[in-house]
């Protein structure tokens, strides 16, 4: 289609705009109240969109409320509403989503079918506190597997538990190898996501390890689960993000010129699972990628930042390829050297130094700092420009959803 | 990894216990719909391809293929030691139809994509839990 609209449909989350951002402090081990931290992203989100509170009326959230696996919630839509004593008009929280964004997409539909007209986005975690000094917290995901006794599995886990695979770690492992396997990718290939990574958390004050990483320190850190080492998997971490999405025909007023939803992708066209999914380089990433590319005109070639989940290190070369940046396969070629990705490259990628270097934020934290250099105010690891289209992307596996954002003069 | 590491055992009900029951009897099980032969994994009680409601359990020869693999070197749980081969095995019968499994009774560093694995089973309390092995 000509317009960049898809056949018969209307491309209704052009109704919606992001008009502010937030984000507590963030870290290992902060030992703070996990509401508070939510509520600190929340507050600094309304503020910096030029809101109050009263201005709020919807609410929407990933996961909502839980307890297991230990610091994967922060809070659920309960307890912010009731925190800030909220007066909604619609709300969502929950894990069956396109990804951890697909709580922000809904969101966007939601101010656009207007049931809405601002709404407070928000993902918590406090998985390093959660954890403690015990092993990493979200291995146990099912339900606390890791002490035997009288526990037994069911549902999915049933399928990997019992086989000593309870952790992403391995699942993405068994896709990454079998991507190496059909396109020659390597593991000096794919270390390039870890090292743009931790090279952009440099330039970023709140990121969690910003020392300077060596390709000679990838290669020689201890591997979890072959081909993926330390340095592919994510910091757990403690932290809040927020984001308000309003309605798009709403926004006049406000603190700063909104950054406009020009698309979304949410597919999932094959087995919703792990190990069943057809095509096993690639992922549910897949689909959302192209569903994005149906519902506009802008082309890959137009983006000028990429913010890529990267829960694994593999999963952001699964993008690059699911969104069209390169073609099927040659995600490997694409990011060596780590040119091409850099600040200054022609598609500078995770620039705040993504979950491996700044901290596991879930999702959350590549919508923010898309906006945030949409915005130019990136700081010292602003994009020149600042430029004017970005793709925040998130999930991997069975989960995935992304949105095309613009900031046009 | 020793005889019999620790493992998290499923919950088995009516629905999967043909699967990790079979192996008392030296059998991989799937359930399959009797009207189009089609192997539903993991159990359900409606036939994917055809949405027929007649499905009962069915032996397969326990051959496969190594589709992907990782060998994990976390030591996730006491008592299950690394390092040891995480794989998905498609069944010679149908290649939708995978398993996350180990492949065990096999060096790690000698699993490739395309081995050719066949099914061994490790008893637990009510359950065999199925490996694979190298085919013979």
């Amino acid at each position: 289609m000509t317009d960049g609209t898809p056949a018969g449909a209307s491309v209704g989350e052009r109704g919606a705009a992001i008009t502010g951002i937030g984000q507590s402090d963030v870290g290992r081990r902060l030992n703070r109240s996990p509401l508070g931290l939510t509520l600190d992203a929340c507050l600094d989100a309304i503020a910096d969109a030029g809101l109050t509170r009263d201005d709020i009326d919807g609410i929407a959230t990933y996961p909502g409320n839980m307890d297991n696996p230990p610091g994967f919630s922060g809070a659920g839509v309960v307890e912010v509403q009731d925190a800030l004593r909220l007066e909604l008009d619609w709300y969502t929280g929950g894990l069956e989503l396109p990804g951890q964004l697909g709580s922000v997409i809904d969101a966007c539909v939601a101010v656009a079918a207007g049931l809405a007209t601002h709404v407070l986005c928000f993902r918590s975690v406090w998985e390093a506190t959660a954890q403690g000094t015990k092993g990493r917290a979200s291995v146990t995901s099912g339900g606390g597997g890791g002490g035997g006794g009288s526990f037994r599995a069911g549902g999915f886990m049933q399928w990997t538990l019992p086989f000593g695979a309870p952790s992403a770690a391995n699942w993405i492992a068994c896709y990454a190898q079998r991507h190496f396997h059909e396109y020659g990718t390597t593991r000096e290939q794919l270390a390039h996501i870890a090292l743009n990574a931790r090279k952009n958390a440099g330039r970023n004050p709140k990121a969690i390890y910003r020392d300077p990483m060596s390709l000679d320190d990838y290669l020689a850190a201890r591997m979890i689960s072959s081909p993926l080492c330390l340095f592919d998997c994510d910091v757990p971490a403690d932290g809040a993000t927020a984001v308000i999405v309003s309605r798009a025909d709403a926004t006049a007023g406000l603190r700063r010129r909104p950054i406009d939803v020009d698309a979304v992708g949410t597919a999932i066209r094959g087995r919703p699972s792990w190990d069943q999914w057809d095509d096993l380089t690639t992922m549910a990433l897949r689909d959302a990628g192209a569903m994005l590319w149906d519902r506009t005109d802008l082309r890959p070639t137009d983006v000028g930042v990429a913010e890529l989940y990267d829960g694994f290190s593999f999963i952001t070369l699964a993008w690059l390829e699911a969104l069209g940046f390169c073609g099927k396969g040659e995600g490997g070629p694409f990011i060596d050297g780590g040119d091409r990705i850099a600040l200054d490259g022609e598609l500078p990628l995770n620039t705040n130094g993504g979950q491996l270097s700044a901290g596991r934020l879930h999702g959350y934290g590549f919508l923010h700092e898309a906006c945030l250099q949409l915005w130019g105010e990136g700081g010292e690891r602003q994009v020149p420009g600042p430029p004017e289209v970005a793709v925040a992307a998130a999930g991997g596996g069975p989960l995935a959803g992304c949105l095309l954002l613009t900031h046009r003069p | 990894m020793a005889d019999k590491p620790f493992r998290v055992l499923p919950k088995v009900t009516s629905d999967n216990e043909h699967f990790w029951r079979g192996g008392e009897t030296g059998e991989l099980r799937f359930l399959q719909c009797t009207s189009c032969g089609y192997l539903v994994h993991p159990p359900a009680p409606v036939c994917p391809r055809d949405l027929s409601r007649q499905l009962a359990p069915h032996t397969v020869s326990g051959r496969g293929t190594v589709a992907t693999y990782t060998v994990n070197h976390q030591p996730w749980y006491p008592g299950l030691d690394p390092p040891y081969v995480v794989a998905i095995v498609e069944i010679e019968e149908q290649a939708d139809v995978r398993l996350m499994t180990n492949v065990v009774n096999c060096d790690v560093e000698k699993v490739r994509i395309g081995l050719a694995v066949q099914v061994t089973f490790e008893q637990h309390d009510d359950v065999w839990i199925p490996l694979f092995e190298p085919a013979a």
